[in-house]
Protein backbone atom coordinates (compact mmCIF):
# COMPACT_ATOMS: atom_id res chain seq x y z
CA UNK A 1 0.00 0.00 0.00
CA UNK A 2 2.95 2.20 0.87
CA UNK A 3 4.36 1.74 -2.57
CA UNK A 4 1.38 2.49 -4.29
CA UNK A 5 0.78 5.79 -2.09
CA UNK A 6 4.37 6.87 -2.70
CA UNK A 7 4.38 5.94 -6.47
CA UNK A 8 1.25 8.14 -7.37
CA UNK A 9 2.35 10.98 -5.40
CA UNK A 10 5.47 11.16 -7.20
CA UNK A 11 4.40 10.70 -10.04
CA UNK A 12 1.58 13.00 -10.08
CA UNK A 13 3.68 15.54 -8.17
CA UNK A 14 6.52 15.85 -10.74
CA UNK A 15 4.42 15.74 -13.94
CA UNK A 16 2.10 18.62 -12.72
CA UNK A 17 5.08 20.36 -10.90
CA UNK A 18 7.00 20.54 -14.27
CA UNK A 19 3.33 21.60 -15.91
CA UNK A 20 2.87 24.02 -13.72
CA UNK A 21 6.39 25.71 -13.69
CA UNK A 22 5.66 26.16 -17.57
CA UNK A 23 2.63 27.63 -16.73
CA UNK A 24 3.92 29.82 -14.11
CA UNK A 25 6.52 31.16 -16.31
CA UNK A 26 3.93 32.65 -18.58
CA UNK A 27 1.41 34.04 -15.82
CA UNK A 28 2.09 34.56 -12.35
CA UNK A 29 6.04 35.12 -12.76
CA UNK A 30 5.64 37.82 -15.59
CA UNK A 31 3.41 39.28 -12.83
CA UNK A 32 6.20 38.97 -9.93
CA UNK A 33 8.90 40.75 -11.96
CA UNK A 34 6.90 43.72 -12.74
CA UNK A 35 5.57 44.07 -8.86
CA UNK A 36 9.17 43.87 -8.11
CA UNK A 37 10.28 46.78 -10.28
CA UNK A 38 8.38 48.60 -8.15
CA UNK A 39 10.09 47.65 -5.00
CA UNK A 40 13.54 48.33 -6.49
CA UNK A 41 12.32 51.62 -7.65
CA UNK A 42 10.68 52.76 -4.37
CA UNK A 43 14.23 51.20 -2.35
CA UNK A 44 15.92 53.44 -4.45
CA UNK A 45 13.98 56.25 -3.87
CA UNK A 46 15.45 59.06 -1.63
CA UNK A 47 14.35 59.44 1.34
CA UNK A 48 12.23 62.02 2.49
CA UNK A 49 9.79 63.50 0.18
CA UNK A 50 7.11 60.97 0.65
CA UNK A 51 6.78 59.38 3.42
CA UNK A 52 5.93 55.07 3.02
CA UNK A 53 6.65 54.14 7.01
CA UNK A 54 4.74 50.82 8.04
CA UNK A 55 2.54 51.12 10.82
CA UNK A 56 4.02 49.08 14.06
CA UNK A 57 2.25 45.33 13.01
CA UNK A 58 2.93 45.87 9.61
CA UNK A 59 5.48 44.84 7.26
CA UNK A 60 6.14 45.31 2.89
CA UNK A 61 8.28 44.15 0.76
CA UNK A 62 10.85 41.50 0.50
CA UNK A 63 14.05 43.73 1.14
CA UNK A 64 12.40 45.02 3.97
CA UNK A 65 12.40 42.07 6.30
CA UNK A 66 14.76 39.69 4.66
CA UNK A 67 18.43 39.45 5.12
CA UNK A 68 19.78 41.33 1.90
CA UNK A 69 23.47 38.80 2.14
CA UNK A 70 21.03 36.16 2.37
CA UNK A 71 21.73 33.89 -0.65
CA UNK A 72 18.62 34.20 -3.70
CA UNK A 73 19.08 32.70 -6.75
CA UNK A 74 19.91 34.48 -9.73
CA UNK A 75 17.31 36.23 -12.03
CA UNK A 76 16.79 34.09 -15.05
CA UNK A 77 17.41 30.52 -15.66
CA UNK A 78 18.46 29.86 -12.14
CA UNK A 79 15.50 31.39 -10.44
CA UNK A 80 13.39 29.38 -13.05
CA UNK A 81 15.53 25.94 -11.79
CA UNK A 82 14.61 27.03 -8.20
CA UNK A 83 11.47 27.74 -9.00
CA UNK A 84 10.48 24.58 -10.88
CA UNK A 85 12.42 22.45 -7.41
CA UNK A 86 9.61 24.46 -5.65
CA UNK A 87 6.94 23.31 -7.84
CA UNK A 88 7.95 19.57 -7.97
CA UNK A 89 8.75 19.36 -4.05
CA UNK A 90 5.52 21.63 -3.43
CA UNK A 91 3.50 19.39 -6.01
CA UNK A 92 4.64 16.13 -4.15
CA UNK A 93 3.67 17.26 -0.93
CA UNK A 94 -0.01 18.09 -2.18
CA UNK A 95 -0.44 14.90 -3.96
CA UNK A 96 0.69 12.77 -0.73
CA UNK A 97 -1.73 14.69 1.04
CA UNK A 98 -4.41 13.35 -1.52
CA UNK A 99 -3.30 10.11 -1.79
CA UNK A 100 -3.16 10.08 2.07
CA UNK A 101 -6.94 11.30 1.43
CA UNK A 102 -7.76 8.05 -0.81
CA UNK A 103 -6.41 5.45 1.53
CA UNK A 104 -8.04 6.98 4.45
CA UNK A 105 -11.26 7.05 2.68
CA UNK A 106 -10.74 3.46 1.27
CA UNK A 107 -13.01 4.12 -1.84
CA UNK A 108 -11.45 3.13 -5.06
CA UNK A 109 -10.31 6.19 -6.92
CA UNK A 110 -9.26 6.88 -10.42
CA UNK A 111 -8.88 9.40 -12.45
CA UNK A 112 -12.37 10.84 -12.85
CA UNK A 113 -12.93 10.52 -8.52
CA UNK A 114 -9.29 12.03 -8.29
CA UNK A 115 -9.88 15.06 -10.33
CA UNK A 116 -12.95 15.51 -7.38
CA UNK A 117 -9.94 15.02 -4.92
CA UNK A 118 -7.90 17.73 -6.99
CA UNK A 119 -10.45 20.20 -6.85
CA UNK A 120 -11.52 19.48 -3.31
CA UNK A 121 -8.12 20.02 -2.03
CA UNK A 122 -7.70 23.51 -4.18
CA UNK A 123 -10.98 24.68 -2.24
CA UNK A 124 -9.08 23.43 0.63
CA UNK A 125 -5.89 25.08 0.25
CA UNK A 126 -6.51 28.05 -2.25
CA UNK A 127 -10.15 28.94 -2.56
CA UNK A 128 -10.39 29.30 1.93
CA UNK A 129 -7.75 31.24 2.43
CA UNK A 130 -7.71 33.22 0.20
CA UNK A 131 -11.10 35.03 1.50
CA UNK A 132 -9.15 36.42 4.20
CA UNK A 133 -5.37 36.56 2.75
CA UNK A 134 -5.55 36.80 -1.11
CA UNK A 135 -2.39 35.67 -2.79
CA UNK A 136 -0.04 38.30 -2.38
CA UNK A 137 2.13 39.97 -5.03
CA UNK A 138 5.74 41.24 -3.98
CA UNK A 139 5.29 44.46 -2.26
CA UNK A 140 2.10 43.99 -0.73
CA UNK A 141 1.37 45.52 2.71
CA UNK A 142 0.45 43.05 5.43
CA UNK A 143 0.22 42.05 9.06
CA UNK A 144 3.11 40.34 10.89
CA UNK A 145 3.79 37.10 8.82
CA UNK A 146 3.58 34.83 11.57
CA UNK A 147 -0.26 35.50 12.54
CA UNK A 148 -0.89 35.06 8.65
CA UNK A 149 1.00 31.49 8.74
CA UNK A 150 -1.07 30.69 11.86
CA UNK A 151 -4.82 32.02 10.22
CA UNK A 152 -3.56 30.85 6.80
CA UNK A 153 -3.22 27.19 8.17
CA UNK A 154 -5.52 27.49 10.39
CA UNK A 155 -8.15 28.15 7.39
CA UNK A 156 -6.49 25.23 5.04
CA UNK A 157 -7.16 22.43 8.48
CA UNK A 158 -10.74 23.40 9.06
CA UNK A 159 -11.29 23.75 5.33
CA UNK A 160 -10.33 20.07 4.57
CA UNK A 161 -11.69 18.64 7.48
CA UNK A 162 -15.36 21.38 6.91
CA UNK A 163 -15.00 19.83 3.27
CA UNK A 164 -14.27 15.64 4.64
CA UNK A 165 -17.59 15.88 6.95
CA UNK A 166 -19.46 18.01 3.89
CA UNK A 167 -19.13 14.84 1.55
CA UNK A 168 -18.38 11.44 3.86
CA UNK A 169 -20.72 12.73 7.27
CA UNK A 170 -23.22 9.71 7.54
CA UNK A 171 -26.10 12.60 9.30
CA UNK A 172 -27.01 16.01 8.55
CA UNK A 173 -25.57 17.41 11.54
CA UNK A 174 -22.68 16.11 10.28
CA UNK A 175 -22.75 18.26 7.45
CA UNK A 176 -23.85 21.32 9.79
CA UNK A 177 -20.96 20.63 11.86
CA UNK A 178 -18.84 20.27 8.62
CA UNK A 179 -19.52 23.97 7.62
CA UNK A 180 -19.58 25.09 10.72
CA UNK A 181 -15.64 24.17 11.02
CA UNK A 182 -15.45 25.36 7.30
CA UNK A 183 -16.23 29.01 8.16
CA UNK A 184 -14.63 29.54 11.58
CA UNK A 185 -11.51 30.88 10.98
CA UNK A 186 -13.44 33.00 8.24
CA UNK A 187 -15.97 34.41 11.29
CA UNK A 188 -12.71 35.14 13.46
CA UNK A 189 -10.75 37.04 10.79
CA UNK A 190 -7.27 37.06 9.46
CA UNK A 191 -4.96 39.14 10.44
CA UNK A 192 -4.49 42.89 8.89
CA UNK A 193 -2.77 45.52 8.85
CA UNK A 194 -5.48 48.44 10.64
CA UNK A 195 -4.21 51.73 8.69
CA UNK A 196 -5.50 50.83 5.38
CA UNK A 197 -2.24 51.47 3.93
CA UNK A 198 -1.73 50.77 0.18
CA UNK A 199 1.32 48.45 -1.59
CA UNK A 200 4.23 49.70 -3.57
CA UNK A 201 2.91 47.48 -6.62
CA UNK A 202 -0.33 49.00 -8.39
CA UNK A 203 -4.00 47.70 -7.09
CA UNK A 204 -4.32 46.75 -10.68
CA UNK A 205 -1.37 45.19 -10.53
CA UNK A 206 -2.05 43.48 -7.34
CA UNK A 207 -5.46 42.33 -8.52
CA UNK A 208 -4.21 40.61 -11.88
CA UNK A 209 -1.93 38.62 -9.60
CA UNK A 210 -4.70 37.26 -7.04
CA UNK A 211 -6.86 36.21 -9.68
CA UNK A 212 -4.04 34.55 -11.81
CA UNK A 213 -2.26 32.89 -9.04
CA UNK A 214 -6.00 31.42 -7.98
CA UNK A 215 -6.18 30.08 -11.61
CA UNK A 216 -3.37 28.67 -11.66
CA UNK A 217 -3.35 26.56 -8.95
CA UNK A 218 -6.77 25.17 -9.33
CA UNK A 219 -5.34 23.58 -12.70
CA UNK A 220 -1.98 22.52 -10.77
CA UNK A 221 -4.41 20.92 -8.23
CA UNK A 222 -6.70 19.45 -10.71
CA UNK A 223 -4.17 17.95 -12.73
CA UNK A 224 -2.34 16.28 -9.34
CA UNK A 225 -5.98 14.77 -8.75
CA UNK A 226 -5.99 13.37 -12.02
CA UNK A 227 -2.71 12.01 -12.38
CA UNK A 228 -2.57 10.45 -8.56
CA UNK A 229 -5.97 8.91 -9.05
CA UNK A 230 -4.97 7.51 -12.68
CA UNK A 231 -2.04 5.89 -11.21
CA UNK A 232 -3.37 4.73 -8.04
CA UNK A 233 -6.13 3.14 -9.79
CA UNK A 234 -3.89 1.09 -12.22
CA UNK A 235 -1.47 0.21 -9.31
CA UNK A 236 -4.32 -1.43 -7.21
CA UNK A 237 -4.39 -4.77 -6.77
CA UNK A 238 -6.53 -6.36 -9.40
CA UNK A 239 -8.49 -8.96 -6.77
CA UNK A 240 -9.41 -5.27 -4.72
CA UNK A 241 -12.49 -4.70 -7.34
CA UNK A 242 -13.90 -8.50 -6.73
CA UNK A 243 -13.73 -8.06 -3.12
CA UNK A 244 -16.21 -4.60 -3.06
CA UNK A 245 -18.27 -6.03 -6.00
CA UNK A 246 -19.39 -9.23 -2.96
CA UNK A 247 -19.02 -7.06 0.05
CA UNK B 1 -8.66 -21.95 11.37
CA UNK B 2 -11.91 -21.67 9.42
CA UNK B 3 -11.37 -19.76 5.89
CA UNK B 4 -13.91 -17.05 7.34
CA UNK B 5 -11.13 -16.48 10.25
CA UNK B 6 -8.37 -16.28 7.46
CA UNK B 7 -10.10 -13.65 5.31
CA UNK B 8 -10.79 -11.35 8.40
CA UNK B 9 -6.97 -11.71 9.84
CA UNK B 10 -5.88 -10.62 6.50
CA UNK B 11 -8.27 -7.90 6.27
CA UNK B 12 -7.10 -6.71 9.59
CA UNK B 13 -3.58 -7.11 8.18
CA UNK B 14 -4.07 -4.75 5.20
CA UNK B 15 -6.30 -2.21 7.05
CA UNK B 16 -3.44 -1.72 9.50
CA UNK B 17 -1.03 -1.30 6.22
CA UNK B 18 -3.57 1.21 5.10
CA UNK B 19 -3.37 3.25 8.02
CA UNK B 20 0.48 3.12 8.06
CA UNK B 21 1.01 4.08 4.88
CA UNK B 22 -1.96 6.99 4.99
CA UNK B 23 -0.30 8.34 8.20
CA UNK B 24 3.17 8.09 6.44
CA UNK B 25 1.93 9.84 3.28
CA UNK B 26 -0.12 12.65 5.31
CA UNK B 27 3.02 13.15 7.60
CA UNK B 28 5.74 13.07 4.37
CA UNK B 29 3.34 15.42 2.36
CA UNK B 30 2.74 17.70 5.51
CA UNK B 31 6.63 18.38 5.87
CA UNK B 32 7.20 18.67 1.92
CA UNK B 33 4.01 21.07 1.46
CA UNK B 34 4.56 23.20 5.14
CA UNK B 35 7.97 23.58 4.71
CA UNK B 36 8.55 24.93 0.61
CA UNK B 37 6.03 27.19 1.50
CA UNK B 38 6.48 28.17 5.17
CA UNK B 39 9.91 27.59 6.29
CA UNK B 40 11.92 30.84 7.83
CA UNK B 41 15.18 30.20 6.52
CA UNK B 42 16.14 32.51 3.84
CA UNK B 43 17.52 30.68 1.77
CA UNK B 44 14.41 28.44 1.43
CA UNK B 45 12.23 31.45 1.17
CA UNK B 46 14.65 32.87 -2.06
CA UNK B 47 14.51 29.74 -3.85
CA UNK B 48 10.70 28.61 -3.11
CA UNK B 49 10.10 32.62 -3.33
CA UNK B 50 7.93 32.79 -6.80
CA UNK B 51 6.40 29.20 -5.85
CA UNK B 52 5.07 30.79 -2.52
CA UNK B 53 3.48 33.47 -4.13
CA UNK B 54 1.79 31.95 -7.07
CA UNK B 55 0.22 29.12 -4.62
CA UNK B 56 -1.29 32.16 -2.23
CA UNK B 57 1.11 31.72 0.63
CA UNK B 58 1.81 34.22 3.18
CA UNK B 59 5.37 35.18 1.94
CA UNK B 60 6.83 38.75 3.45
Amino acid sequence: MLRRVLISALFAGLLAGLATSALQAVTTTPLILQAETFESAESAAPAGGHDHAVPAGATAAAGHVHDEDAWAPADGIERLFYTTVANVVGGVGFALLLTAGFVLRGDSVGGRRGLLWGLAGFAAMTLSPSLGLPPEVPGSVAADLAARQVWWLSAVVTAALGLWLLAFGRSTLLKVVGVAVLALPHLVGAPHPHGGEAGIAPPELAARFAATSIVVSALTWALIGWLAGTVYERLGPPETGAETATA
Amino acid sequence: MTTQALKQGAARVSRRDAMVAAFLALFLGSVLTFGTGMAAPDAVHNAAHDWRHSMGFPCH
